[in-house]
């Protein structure tokens, strides 16, 4: 609003007399609008997927095709949908992007789905992972993963690795509930048994109930979705030192080991079992030039399973313009979009062509420390996956 | 020298009637959308916030009951606008009213639990009433959505012929007209009979059984209004987004929602409108100007206001009015 | 029985980050809702000196007491002091922007990611004994806060500077004409306030871990505990920390369905029935 005027007599004030002699020889910049949490509780959302998408762009000039990019960010604070929508519309009326990218929780990706709709603007979520989410504007698109996406392939090694009763410990919301739903319902099917299951709440402090209760079912392996963060965090300590492990009960979960909280859980996650769509370590050209650029312009902070979403949201917009240029109907991206393939850091990736949600392999991974680092280190790929939920 | 009692009425009276600055606030809200046009949604969603803040100013400003939860009628509004949306009506109007009903009951039954404490003791149940029912939101996934939010509410087209359109147009005129509506009600309770013993019983609760005033009852009316006008700001966000989740009944909202009164002064109705107008500009701005790092300039400015305006906006203003109308009378 | 020492432990934790507002809600009379931005910064200076710089545990943990000590004194001597005379609203307002501010530096210097400060061995173990598993870094939590909670009470009911405190607080005018150097009083427990944060911080990061929210997200417990308490009953806290503690472990052990409401119902069960808060202090006045 206000702030936009004040920042257009800047620009102008500064850039005014270059910009207006050359803005009839190059093409107007591609604008791409970003909503995401850059503060609160899901700050890091934001940072690490904002540092993905900047970084596929400083790896290409700060272009796409011809024309030079330029991210419009704005901070949607995490769960607040209103404002979501709000920013949403800002960047479509006032900025006239061309793209809405980002979306880091459900509520904000639901409230904007019916702007993109009507603006006809493609909606790429880098985060976002309720099921079925793509199916509420035919212009979005989603480059992360569903909860279900990378629960299932979980439940499906540990039945084919001998384990048969597993206890399910899951964060007592939306995200929790699909992945108990998933890992039951793949597990029962194959013959597992699931000997206890509980929710977790979000404002628990303390592990130490659960860890007890699940001790005494003493059961051969514990499957947990926690929000990496904290929670996650004081379990796995608490597995570890309340001898869990010992026991010989094995951890299983799906981000609970993620990059972005790996250092801050230290040595007592070395062991525990995760299935997710990206692992640091993962062995491909594509990813060790990602990672080696990613940590060369990041230092010390991690690439994790959100920068690769967020590098391959904008990867996705690069490639359509290979065959289509840089100057696109909303409508005519989505048809170029459909069953799309490329080689992302994670591995190989589709956007499925009826569902528009992303296709890819998930991989079983260990942690392990390597040279003096907590990785994740991949011994089991199940390719080709689609959300179990929406085929 | 009039007695004393004649010079009370006067000064109500005074106090009553309608003075020219707030003609001018609300032309201001008249002319706001022509001069933004391209902020309606915006301009809706302040409007929102002004009622949401109008009913903590009633709670708290007027009542003097120290609440830390008005978002658990934010959230109960917005969802029964929304699942009445979806499950028997569309009508906006007719949900209003729905959202109106459950919100106030809901403030008969908290009542009581408030009435036995303390400032601090209230403000503590309070927070326990709205995380109560944040949970149970969070729970009954099956009806609310969890945290996903409740999703595929439709709204009817307003009287059955204007729709709601994206742009946030209808939703900023219904939005005003209904803040503007319920700001009557209030400014009308206030120097009512009913609103001075609310006046009084925040001052002196001890003497306010002395005057035949029923402490409790009075106490129940207003919490339950209170409740009704956020149950109101609720649904109405609801409906002009055509979606609620569970953020509605967070503990976050109900602190941002006091610091915006305090920002704004309490007590007299216009710091509310201001603080939520101020609050949400600045927010606006910082956030467009610094996406990463807003908060550590609206955190400075709260505490420039804090340093040179104390009692909020409101208190600096009528300060400063003070100070320009005196030095300019001086010879 | 291992549950009960876990929600002990839990309760004591809850003690030591929110004392600090006891201190200067009750003895004050000032609302320190950025008792938590104190906490914070206690916890990202022992991360730095624990985790970047090697210094050993606590060591670190004394530094950020003191740190935080610091940073209360001087801030209470450039900005708090002028506020003293203020309305609660103005204090709230001001911490607030306090809060905000702090959030933004922290994010700024430290990230957006949870960190966690890395234990000693010596603080990693686990006893079992008398068929009780006694967690080291448990039983420490323990230990320090009832050492902490009985120095605080000692102080505040029998030495000079206690009474003084009470003097200056019930009455500035008449207790500066006696003598007491009411300002210096103010610094120093606020700053103390400030450090008993600090040190909650730094020794809570294993359960509550630590990122830039962490100055806002527990202000409910702060909260909780000083209200059911009885603002400025150092005792008053303690036994409330402690039933929170216990009730939320045990709540959660046996009953697992009820998860989040535990907390709840046990706060309106007892503010109902006792609206002053467990243990007033002196007398009642809150």
């Amino acid at each position: 609003m206000f702030g936009n005027t004040v920042r257009r007599i800047l620009r102008f004030a500064i850039v005014g007399q270059i910009a207006c002699a050359s803005a009839a020889l190059a093409a107007e910049p591609l604008k791409i609008g970003v909503i995401l949490p850059f503060t609160g509780p899901y700050a890091i959302y934001g940072t690490k997927i904002l540092n993905g998408a900047k970084l596929y762009l400083s790896q290409h000039g700060g272009r796409i095709g011809d024309r030079e990019v330029e991210l419009v960010t704005a901070d949607d604070t995490g769960v607040a949908p209103e404002l979501s929508k709000r920013l949403a519309q800002q960047l479509l009326i006032k900025d006239k992007v061309s793209f809405l990218v980002g979306f880091g929780l459900t509520p904000s990706a639901l409230t904007v789905a019916p702007l993109a709709t009507q603006a006809k603007v493609p909606m790429i979520v880098m985060n976002a992972s309720t099921t079925g989410l793509t199916r509420k504007s035919p212009f979005i698109i989603r480059v992360s993963q569903t909860q279900p996406q990378v629960t299932e392939p979980m439940a499906k090694w540990a039945i084919e690795n001998g384990v048969r009763k597993v206890y399910t410990l899951v964060a007592d919301y939306s995200p929790g509930h699909d992945s108990e739903k998933q890992f039951t319902e793949t597990f029962t099917k194959a013959g597992g048994e699931i000997v206890g299951s509980v929710r977790y709440p979000l404002n628990n402090a303390d592990p130490s109930p659960y860890l007890e209760k699940i001790k005494d079912a003493n059961p051969q392996a514990v499957f947990v979705f926690l929000p990496p963060g904290e929670l996650s965090i004081a379990f796995i300590k608490g597995f570890k030192s309340r001898g869990l492990e010992a026991a010989g009960m094995k951890l299983f979960g799906t981000s609970l080991t993620e990059e972005a909280v790996i250092d801050a859980t230290g040595d007592a996650a070395i062991g525990v079992i995760t299935a997710s769509n990206y692992s640091e370590p993962h062995r491909s050209p594509e990813n060790d030039a990602y990672v080696a650029a990613y940590r060369k312009a990041y230092g010390e902070d991690r690439p994790n399973y959100m920068s690769v979403a967020g590098y391959d949201g904008i990867a996705l917009i690069a490639r359509v313009a290979e065959t289509k240029g840089t100057v696109v109907t909303g409508q005519a991206f989505m048809d170029a979009v459909k069953g799309i393939s490329w080689a992302s850091p994670r591995g190989p990736v589709q956007i499925d062509p009826e569902t528009r949600d992303i296709v890819q392999s998930v991989y079983i991974r260990k942690t392990e420390k390597v040279d003096g680092r907590l990785e994740n280190v991949e011994f089991a790929t199940y390719p080709g996956v689609r959300d179990p939920q929406d085929r | 020298m009039t007695p004393s009692w004649e010079a009370a009425a006067v000064r109500l009276r005074e106090r009553e009637r309608w003075k020219s600055p707030e003609t001018v606030f609300w032309c201001a809200a008249l002319v706001a959308p022509f001069v933004l046009p391209d902020d309606h949604l915006f301009l809706s969603q302040i409007a929102i916030l002004g009622l949401f803040c109008l009913s903590l100013d009633l709670v708290l400003g007027i009542a003097g009951i120290l609440s830390l939860g008005q978002a658990a009628f934010f959230g109960l509004g917005g969802y029964t606008a929304g699942l009445f949306a979806i499950h028997v009506d569309g009508d906006p109007l007719l949900g209003l009213v729905v959202a109106m009903v459950a919100t106030s009951l809901l403030g008969v039954l908290a009542a009581p639990l408030l009435l036995g404490g303390r400032d601090l003791t209230r403000l503590l149940i309070t927070v326990a009433v709205a995380g109560i029912l944040y949970e149970a939101a969070n729970k009954w996934s099956a009806v609310t959505g969890g945290v996903d939010g409740l999703q595929g509410i439709v709204i009817a087209p307003l009287f059955g012929k204007i729709e709601f359109d994206l742009g946030g147009t209808v939703a900023y005129w219904y939005a005003l007209a209904v803040l503007f509506l319920v700001f009557l009600g209030l400014r009308r309770l206030k120097s009512s009979p009913f609103g001075l013993a609310l006046a009084g019983i925040r001052l002196n609760p001890q003497r306010m059984p002395a005057l035949g005033v029923p402490v409790d009852r009075r106490l129940t009316v207003a919490y339950a209004i209170g409740g009704a006008v956020a149950g109101i700001a609720g649904a109405l966000l609801a409906q002009t987004t055509q979606f609620v989740s569970l953020d509605a009944l967070s503990f976050h909202r109900s602190a941002e929602l006091m610091l915006i009164l305090v920002l704004g002064g309490a007590g007299n109705l216009y710091g509310a409108l201001l603080g939520a107008i101020v609050f949400s500009v600045a927010h606006h701005l910082l956030s467009e100007i610094n996406p990463m790092y807003w908060q550590f300039w609206m955190g400075t400015l709260l505490i420039l206001i804090v340093l040179f305006a104390k009692d909020g906006l409101t208190g600096g203003l009528s300060r400063l009015r003070d100070h320009l109308w005196k030095g300019g009378t001086a010879p | 029985m291992t549950i009960v020492f876990d929600g002990i432990a839990l309760g004591m934790l809850l003690f030591l980050i929110s004392v600090g507002l006891s201190v200067t809600l009750g003895l004050m009379n000032f609302v320190n809702l950025a008792n938590g931005a104190f906490a914070m910064l206690g916890g990202y200076v022992g991360v730095l000196l624990v985790n970047r710089w090697g210094v050993p545990f606590l060591g670190a943990l004394a530094l950020s007491t003191l740190c935080s000590l610091v940073v209360g004194a001087t801030l209470e001597r450039l900005l708090y002091r002028r506020l003293y005379a203020a309305s609660h609203m103005d204090h709230v307002l001001f911490t607030v922007g306090l809060i905000f501010v702090s959030i933004s530096l922290a994010a700024y210097f430290f990230g957006s990611g949870v960190q966690v400060i890395e234990l000693p061995a010596f603080l990693q173990g686990r006893i079992e004994a008398f068929g009780v598993g006694f967690d080291s870094y448990r039983s420490f939590l323990i230990v320090v806060a009832i050492a902490i909670a009985a120095a605080l009470q000692r102080i505040l009911t029998s030495t000079r500077f206690g009474a003084s405190l009470r003097a200056a607080v019930d009455n500035p005018r008449t207790a500066r004409g006696v003598g007491i150097e009411v300002d210096r009083i103010f610094t120093i427990t606020f700053a103390v306030g400030s450090a008993l944060a600090g040190l909650g911080g730094a020794l809570g990061t294993q359960m509550l871990g630590l990122d830039p929210v962490f100055a806002i997200k527990y202000v409910v417990y702060f909260l909780i505990v000083v209200i059911m308490g009885g603002p400025g009953s150092i005792r008053g806290s303690f036994l409330a920390s402690m039933s929170i503690g216990v009730f939320d472990v045990v709540g959660k052990y046996y009953v697992p369905e009820l998860g989040a409401f535990v907390i709840y119902v046990l706060m309106l069960a007892v503010l109902v029935a006792r609206s002053r808060g467990l243990l007033p202090k002196f007398g009642g006045r809150s």
